[in-house]
């Protein structure tokens, strides 16, 4: 073993999908690193710049089309208000295990010293502006700057 | 597993943890602190107690809940105890390491 013999140093996730349950991969997989000792950054694109988007970030919904795990028929998940019933739950579920809001987990990760990112392409698409977001995130930055955040050992990136 | 801190004989397991909380004192957490490469301030010392306190009050340890302590902020949690500031700081203090993944 090379490096710093396979010790994680740094994570650095890239977030490209604003379901609950993947935001909260993202966030309890950054904080989890922070916990450990280990630095973690995360670039927020496509959808997933949801997560951080003021009017958005409150709202973020599980999905109950096309997700085998819930055990429901996908023309029920279909059905209006099946996808706020099942979000509702999961909410419910997650607050029982002191799982913080999406709100209060992004004070918690900034605090912790995470470094959040949007990513400029995605934010053009889309005709954000800066005062869209969060105010606790770093900057807007093109897929290149965030390779170079990424540069050193014992580095890994993980896409969700 | 036996070892010597600052001269007391202390029971510790496999991760450096106190077993025995009877074991700890102030010079015991003195030595883990520099082990750790902290120096201990008072304001290391007040966070440390409210740590124990929870402990002894068997409620789970998490960032979350050291956030919402009115004794230290998460941010300047992560100041006084810079690397893993929850393992760092419990194992300084005597108690057993968290199992909180938040």
């Amino acid at each position: 073993m090379k490096e710093t013999n396979g010790e994680i140093k740094k994570m650095m996730f890239i977030l490209s999908k604003a379901t609950l349950e993947n935001v909260y991969a993202a966030f309890v997989m950054a904080n989890g690193a922070r916990m450990e000792g280990i630095e973690a950054e995360i670039f927020f694109t496509f959808f997933g710049l949801e997560a951080i988007h003021n009017k958005k970030l409150e709202h973020l919904h599980t999905a109950t089309v096309g997700n085998p795990a819930l055990h429901m028929p996908t023309m029920l998940g279909g059905l209006p208000g099946v996808e706020a019933f099942a979000t509702s739950m999961m909410k419910k579920e997650m607050e029982k295990i002191d799982m913080p809001e999406i709100p209060e987990f992004l004070e918690i990760l900034t605090a912790s010293g995470v470094k959040l990112w949007a990513c400029k392409l995605a934010v053009d698409m889309f005709h954000y502006k800066r005062e869209d977001f969060y105010e606790g995130i770093e900057d807007i930055i093109t897929i290149g700057d965030f390779y170079k955040h990424s540069k050193g050992e014992g580095v890994h990136m993980l896409f969700i | 597993m036996e070892t010597i801190i600052n001269g007391f004989s202390i029971t510790v397991n496999e991760e450096g943890y106190l077993t025995d909380f009877s074991q700890w004192n102030e010079q015991v957490a003195e030595k883990l602190a520099t082990d750790a490469s902290i120096e201990l301030t008072p304001r290391h010392w007040e966070v440390l107690k409210y740590l124990q306190d929870e402990h002894m009050k068997q409620a789970a340890l998490s960032i979350r809940r050291i956030g919402k302590s009115g004794v230290v902020d998460i941010k300047e949690f992560y100041q006084l105890f810079p690397v893993a500031p929850l393992k760092t700081a419990t194992k300084i203090c005597g108690i057993p390491k968290p199992a909180s993944c938040i």
